[in-house]
């Protein structure tokens, strides 16, 4: 069924009772030509050009939980690709130009916003640093452009240049970086998957990886065992249990990240702003809510929840920055399980054993991701060869020391990215 | 209408107060909204989406109705629910999301487009033109959306933070948690009780009921005052709290009450307890059918709670609907307070009815009739549709155990088919227990043993004796319930009032598919409104199990997140606004910098002089150059005292320095300093600076100012988790020494009449350290140089900085020297071809710096293993290199990217970047430092700087890093 | 979150600093090998469940813990001195 806003009307009048499921539920069959674990944004995605691009459909998505519910359904819906290290530049401007249309392309409003990322710097070091990062940018053929005090005076009038703990000395912004709703992101792609004959299966957990030989046969799970020529292991914060499955241990360290909405508000932030002293990003959402966040909590977890400490910095970095926010009050605060690497940049290739493929380390930079690592996971599946954009995004990197992909500088310790 | 009688509220204290302009009073004792009910005001709000008119819906914080502004200007509190705000004289309040008015808001028109509106409707369309999203769609959709607004200015509140530690925190004062309190306490335990409202109680507050053969309210007043009066208790009202962590850590908003004129809000609390008790009551549940959300429908124990304890009803004629004895309790006390009730409707079929009114077993509300208010309500019994005149209905749907807190921690609740109702897990939260009501113990005496009981479990846990105490007498009916979420029908059913969800988005989203009770919650957005569906996410889930076929257990709950009430952002952050964001450090020399017109930077925490101006100065620049040229030419005093220095002792001090740094640190004579790196595990630069040997075993290590922290961290890692077998210890002394460079080709002559002793090069040469006297104290010499120039730093006990800087400018001017900043500090360091963090950023290796010689093959090292990957090591890395501009243009940038001179400015033919530039006034022109893709290699070679974002590009010839005085000759002079 | 320092007792866990898993322990030698190396620094078990890891008292008495803890529920089990555990 196509959407459209002719039959909204249409539906409208009669009852709304002609809307049907936006995907199919499926029960697993006994062999697939790729089994995806991992129902998130990235899974579906990767689903959805698996059809789309390559016309593999004989493709299941298992999901443990329901689709869409991992780190896709609980981030702060920021979309921007401004990078400056090679690998992460090409990839996110991959990635972005994909958001760009993605509702035509779907025929499901993601609500991509291209509304503007502000990121503000506090010192001469730092504006030295946007400078090159926008280069960077600019360099990859994405937009940016240094805001001087006076210009940021003017777009984001509301915060605290006086009395900060860190003056503001100016900003850099990308027009093309904005929001998405990020639960539509993963409907669409999986409404997309689903019309293009791919199962998707819920409530249906992986229990083991099966090798014979060094080459990937299936997967056992919950609902009976899966024959499988290619598996693609793409499951964010729980990539070290089921590499662990293929008997493998992964570059990665799983830590909570939390986010936070106030109660809905008339519009008085209109960008995506970030601050430079502190982890701090901030938009509104369309329906109102301030939606914000900050650094992780700083200690391996798998809870999905964290604690106070972080809490509260996240609320003293806003209030610094623009205490006008003071005011509103937050309604929900909220976890997600991160796969940090060690370089803070993600991993899309195949694994030592054939016909295992990783997809991980993202950090908490995935939501943006979505489109471009499920395109760019897609042709590595279909093809054995990563696409372009992500041929930098290797796992070998961290043992060779070729192509690291260190934006923070903090080194190799997982959490510091 | 105001009611006779006492109730809770003082009538000789009347306080004025303004709704959307209009004067009105009320008493000491209200609330906000029983002031607007006592006032006769109906429409209090607008709803989120159809802006349909509201009016007050409960009395507590789950309050999803009554959010109204309170205030205007700068310190405007949008979202304040009427309900939770205390009534002050001067009071101003303003309804919120409608246009011009709550009242007659033009914006309603929205309802007219319901069929359009339903759940996720905007998934489907908004798609074409896709420019429009960002120009048409999205402006309309966000003007719409939202409730109150903020100012966008900083307003005067302010909130504070606080810790608090107990053995006990009883969570809620009602009679399960008054009994808790006081079983506890009485056993010797350190309690806190901490209650939302203003008073302890409960819905004792609410009620009739008596405990102890006296009045509910003094009851619990009278626990209040002799818990109060206990050293081991602290009660705390007006406290919600509002999240639970780890290791019984709980969060805990506090609010003052309002007065009109003060800044301070309240506290946000973290209190400790080994030991927790929730009893935090339940939540009345409403029942869904058509048009269940006119102002006039409120909930029927709400409705309970403004008769009696505020003596207030918002109508004449009331209708009572329910499916357990609610519906009789509620038309009982309406009579007693002499208010009209035209219905009891029981959906109970075989309910029997004491009371004279009309009343009506098995009957169900099929709907309301009224424009801005009930007038009617219309209800089925049998096969027979009736209508009553009423302007009020009170619906109660029974009791949703208040289990939030006991779901912080991961846990999920366990649906109780006898209660119809979710009750908490045991053993969900570590050490927390569960007493009345919010553990389905529904009678007051069942409320009171519980609580005893639960107080008596925490007690024994903490391993004290409970004292046997009888618990009161009181009220212990039984709590008979029919399950009932919705009536079916024509028209909307209103689920979650706030978001304007009703019963046909969740059906229509099971159509969809979204068939998780998480799908069907983000699709239709249930339970997302700032009462968070405290008062229909268990109707919202009944439908969904209704509409999927499965049961309610089996359908599940979505995830019960902190915070329990919404909490102000400045709350949670309080003291950080402006400078409380972080502590400020400032170097002994601070006010004496800032007397000569020093611009202070932050440089980390720390405050440091960009420049001193002279008179005649207009700008930096001439500032900077001045002072480059005087150290250049005379002497120049710069405060130093931020690097970082560590002490470091014992017996293999050599030994621990050698696996710290790349090179070789126990060769290093005593009476010598050396400069060192270190590296990170990874292989990459960490920082650098010196190492001084004071003694045989004593050395004193210097950081950056920006890796002092991170430093000091690696180094007690490597002792401790790596060579815990070193004898050797160390200490953070940066703050302790006050130390000062002295600059310059006179900086010699002015030290020795500071220091008293001859400093030529055969006793004090380059790289020389050592101890001296000045003004009759010990101090530290160290013959270094950042600026190339023949150079020292002197070093002094803290106390005696200022004097020290004092006398090292005063004697510096003597010589026309001076102070300098760290403008000039840079621009000397550049023309040196010194590195900062501005090159060793992170990612940079020692290869990288052209400082690979410095990695000793002679030891291990930490970082040696990894530093020696094939790719860190790499020919093709960018390296460090100088620059100068050889174009037309004669400027560089930091941050610019190079290229080949002719190729294009893009990623695939990017070769390096620019880390540093300044002007030299020694060299008179601009210099930079950056990273060149084999850059040593291409010394004499052209590149092109590109920097896009100002628009400038400009031919540079690469050099060597450090154009002035290559050879060093200054600095050894 | 509160972590039992075994010189202060008891402290939140805003005064300490955490390194990750306690493998930092066991550093290979200069020659291990880049496998050994690769292994040390960059791969993790990452277990949901039980785990050790490294924290600093920064914020007081300075020491290296390696604490065990549940990443899934954050119980903490235990806490030593990193220096003990290291001998």
């Amino acid at each position: 069924m196509r959407f459209s806003g002719l039959r909204v009307l249409r539906e409208g009048l009669t009852g709304n009772r002609g809307w049907q499921a936006h995907w199919r539920d499926a029960s697993p069959k006994d062999a697939y030509d790729v089994v995806i674990i991992g129902g998130g944004g990235h899974g579906l995605s990767t689903a959805y050009y698996l059809a789309r691009e390559h016309g593999i459909t004989n493709v299941a998505v298992l999901e443990k939980g329901y689709l869409g519910g991992g780190n896709v359904g609980r981030n702060t819906t920021i979309v921007r690709a401004n990078y400056f290290l090679p690998g992460n530049s090409e990839f996110y401007s991959h990635s972005l130009k994909l958001w760009e249309g993605l509702e035509q392309e779907l025929n499901y409003n993601v609500m991509h916003s291209q509304r503007g990322q502000i990121v503000v710097f506090h010192s001469d070091g730092q504006r030295d640093a946007a400078i090159r990062r926008g280069n960077a940018m600019r360099n990859q053929g994405d937009d940016a452009e240094l805001l001087s005090v006076a210009q940021l005076k003017k777009v984001l009038p509301y915060l605290d240049y006086a009395q900060a703990r860190f003056p503001i000395y100016g900003g850099l912004l990308q027009r093309r970086a904005g929001t998405a709703r990020h639960d539509a992101v993963a409907w669409g792609y999986a409404r997309g998957a689903s019309d293009r004959g791919v199962d998707l299966i819920q409530n249906c957990e992986v229990t083991g990886i099966d090798i014979e030989g060094g080459v990937v046969k299936g997967v056992q799970t919950s609902r009976g065992a899966i024959r499988a020529k290619k598996v693609a292991v793409i499951v964010a914060g729980r990539s070290s249990q089921v590499a662990a499955m293929a008997g493998m241990r992964l570059p990665i360290e799983s830590h909570v990240l939390q986010a936070f909405v106030t109660e809905g508000l008339k519009p008085c932030i209109d960008h995506v702003v970030s601050f430079g002293m502190g982890h701090f990003y901030i938009s509104q959402s369309d329906k109102g809510g301030l939606v914000f966040g900050g650094d992780l909590d700083m200690y391996a977890s798998y809870a999905a929840r964290g604690n106070l400490p972080l809490v509260e910095h996240v609320m003293e970095a806003g209030m610094t920055l623009m205490p006008m926010i003071g005011q509103a009050k937050v309604l929900r605060s909220w976890g997600g399980i991160m796969d940090m690497s060690p370089d803070g940049s993600p991993i899309i290739d195949r694994a030592p054993v054939e016909g295992l493929y990783l997809n991980c380390g993202w950090c908490y930079g995935g939501f943006k991701a979505v489109p471009g690592s499920g395109h760019c996971m897609a042709h590595l599946v279909a093809t054995d060869r990563p696409h372009k954009a992500a041929e930098r995004l290797r796992l070998d990197r961290f043992r060779t020391g070729r192509g690291l992909m260190d934006e923070e500088g903090t080194g190799a310790q997982h959490n510091l990215h | 209408m105001r009611l006779d009688g006492d109730g809770l509220i003082d009538r000789s204290r009347p306080l004025a107060f303004t709704f959307d302009g209009r004067q009105h009073l009320g008493f000491e004792g209200d609330t906000l909204a029983s002031a607007l009910m006592g006032a006769g005001v109906k429409v209090v709000a607008r709803s989120f989406k159809y802006h349909r008119p509201r009016g007050v819906f409960t009395a507590g914080s789950e309050e999803p109705n009554a959010l109204v502004t309170l205030g205007h200007g700068a310190g405007q509190e949008p979202n304040a629910r009427a309900t939770m705000v205390e009534l002050y004289e001067g009071l101003q309040a303003f309804g919120q999301n409608a246009w011009p008015s709550v009242e007659f808001d033009l914006m309603a028109v929205n309802d007219l487009g319901a069929p359009f509106l339903g759940a996720g409707f905007y998934y489907k369309t908004f798609m074409w033109p896709r420019a429009f999203w960002e120009k048409v769609y999205e402006p309309v959709i966000r003007r719409a959306a939202g409730l109150g607004t903020l100012s966008r200015k900083t307003g005067p509140e302010r909130w504070e933070r606080a810790f608090a530690h107990c053995d006990v925190l009883v969570i809620g004062a009602g009679p399960s948690g008054l009994m808790a309190a006081m079983t506890a306490a009485e056993a010797g335990a350190d309690v806190i009780l901490a209650e939302e409202d203003t008073r302890a109680g409960g819905r004792l507050n609410a009620e009739v009921e008596e405990v102890d053969g006296q009045a509910g309210h003094a009851w619990a007043e009278a626990m209040r005052v002799r818990l109060a009066a206990m050293g081991n208790v602290r009660v705390m009202t007006r406290t919600a709290v509002v999240g639970g962590y780890d290791q019984g850590t709980y969060a805990a908003l506090e609010r003052l009450a309002t007065e009109a004129d003060r800044a301070l809000k309240g506290c946000f609390w973290r209190i400790v307890a080994k030991r927790s008790v929730l009893a935090a009551g339940a939540i009345e549940r409403p029942v869904a059918f058509a048009n269940n959300d006119r102002p006039g429908v409120m909930m029927a124990g709400a409705l309970r709670a403004y008769v009696n304890r505020w003596r207030v009803c918002p109508g004449r004629r009331v209708a009572v609907f329910a499916n357990s004895d609610a519906g009789h309790r509620t038309a009982r006390d309406l009579k007693a307070a002499g208010v009209h009730v035209s219905a009891l409707i029981d959906a109970r079929a075989d309910a029997v009815c004491d009371l004279d009114v009309p009343f009506y077993a098995g009957g169900q509300v099929c709907g309301t009739v009224g424009r801005k208010g009930v007038e009617a309500v219309r209800f089925r019994q049998g096969d027979r549709i009736e209508a009553v005149q009423a302007d009020v209905l009170a619906m109660s749907g029974g009791w949703n155990p208040s289990v939030h807190l006991s779901c912080h921690m991961g846990g999920r609740p366990v649906w109780d088919e006898g209660l119809a109702a979710f009750l908490p897990r045991e053993g969900a939260v570590p050490g927390m227990r569960y007493a009345g009501a919010a553990m389905g113990a529904f009678s007051t005496r069942g409320c009171l043993e519980s609580g005893a009981a639960a107080g008596r479990a925490v007690v024994e846990d903490l391993g004290l004796q409970a004292v046997e105490a009888p618990v009161p007498g009181a009220e212990d009916g039984t709590y008979e319930i029919t399950p009932f979420w919705h009536v079916p029908g024509k028209g909307r059913s209103w689920l979650d009032f706030q978001n304007d969800v009703t019963v046909k988005d969740v059906t229509l989203a099971a159509q969809e598919n979204f068939t998780s009770v998480e799908h069907m919650k983000r699709y239709t957005t249930q339970g997302m409104a700032p009462d968070q569906g405290k008062n229909s996410n268990v109707a919202a889930l009944a439908v969904l199990a209704d509409a999927t076929g499965r049961g309610i257990a089996e359908t599940g709950t979505t995830t019960f997140r902190p915070p329990y009430v919404p909490v102000p952002i400045a709350a949670m952050g309080a003291g950080a606004k402006g400078k409380g964001f972080a502590p400020e450090r400032f170097t002994t020399s601070h006010a004496a910098s800032v007397a000569r017109n020093a611009p202070m930077i932050e440089a980390g925490l720390w405050y440091r002089p960009s420049y001193f101006p002279k008179a005649g100065e207009t700008q930096w620049r001439q500032s900077c150059d001045r002072e480059v040229r005087m150290v250049r030419d005379h002497v120049g005093i710069c405060d130093v005292s931020t690097l970082g220095k560590i002490d470091v002792q014992g017996p293999d001090a050599a030994a621990f320095l050698d696996f710290l740094y790349t090179g070789m640190m126990s060769t290093l004579k005593v009476g010598r300093v050396r400069y060192g790196l270190m590296l990170r595990v990874d292989g990459h630069v960490m920082d650098d600076g010196t190492c001084a040997r004071l003694g045989d075993r004593h050395f004193l290590v210097s950081t950056t100012t920006a890796a002092a922290g991170q430093v000091m961290r690696h180094m007690e890692f490597a002792h401790q988790v790596l060579r815990p077998d070193l004898d050797v210890r160390f200490a953070s002394v940066t703050e302790q020494w006050a130390q000062f460079a002295v600059a310059g080709p006179k900086s010699r002559t002015l030290l020795e009449e500071v220091v008293g002793q001859a400093l030529g090069n055969e006793d004090w040469p380059f790289m020389a350290c050592g101890d001296v006297r000045t003004g009759g104290i010990g101090a530290r010499l160290f013959r270094i140089s950042f600026s190339g120039e023949l150079a020292y730093e002197i070093a002094v006990p803290s106390r005696y900085g200022a004097a020290l800087f004092d006398l090292l400018v005063e004697k510096a001017e003597a010589r026309e020297g001076g102070p300098y900043g760290m403008e000039a500090l840079n621009v000397m360091r550049i023309e040196k071809g010194f590195i900062t963090h501005a090159e060793i950023h992170g990612r940079t290796t020692a290869f990288d710096i052209g400082m690979q010689g410095m990695m000793s093959d002679r030891k291990d090292f930490i970082g040696k293993a990894m530093a020696a990957r094939p790719g860190l090591m790499d020919e093709d890395r960018a390296q460090l290199v100088g620059l100068k501009p050889v174009g037309a243009v004669k400027e560089l940038i930091a941050g610019a990217h190079l290229f080949a001179p002719g190729a294009e400015a893009v990623s695939e033919t990017d070769e390096g970047y620019i880390t540093s530039v300044a002007f030299s006034p020694m060299l008179g022109h601009v210099i930079g430092l950056g990273f060149l893709a084999r850059g040593r290699a291409r010394i004499g070679e052209h590149v092109r700087m590109v920097e896009h974002l100002k628009g400038s590009a400009t031919l540079c010839e690469v050099v060597a890093p450090g154009g002035f005085d290559p050879e060093g000759g200054r600095m050894r002079g | 979150m509160r972590l039992p320092c075994p010189i202060c007792g008891e402290r939140d866990r805003r005064e300490f600093y955490y390194a990750g898993h306690a493998v930092a322990l066991e550093r290979p030698g200069e020659g291990a090998g880049a496998k050994a190396w690769d292994d040390y620094v960059h791969n993790r078990e990452n277990p949901c469940g039980e785990t050790r890891d490294l924290w600093f008292h920064e914020s007081g008495c300075g020491a290296w813990l390696v604490v065990t803890r549940d990443t899934a529920s954050h119980a903490v089990l235990s806490a030593v001195l990193a220096e003990e555990a290291a001998r």
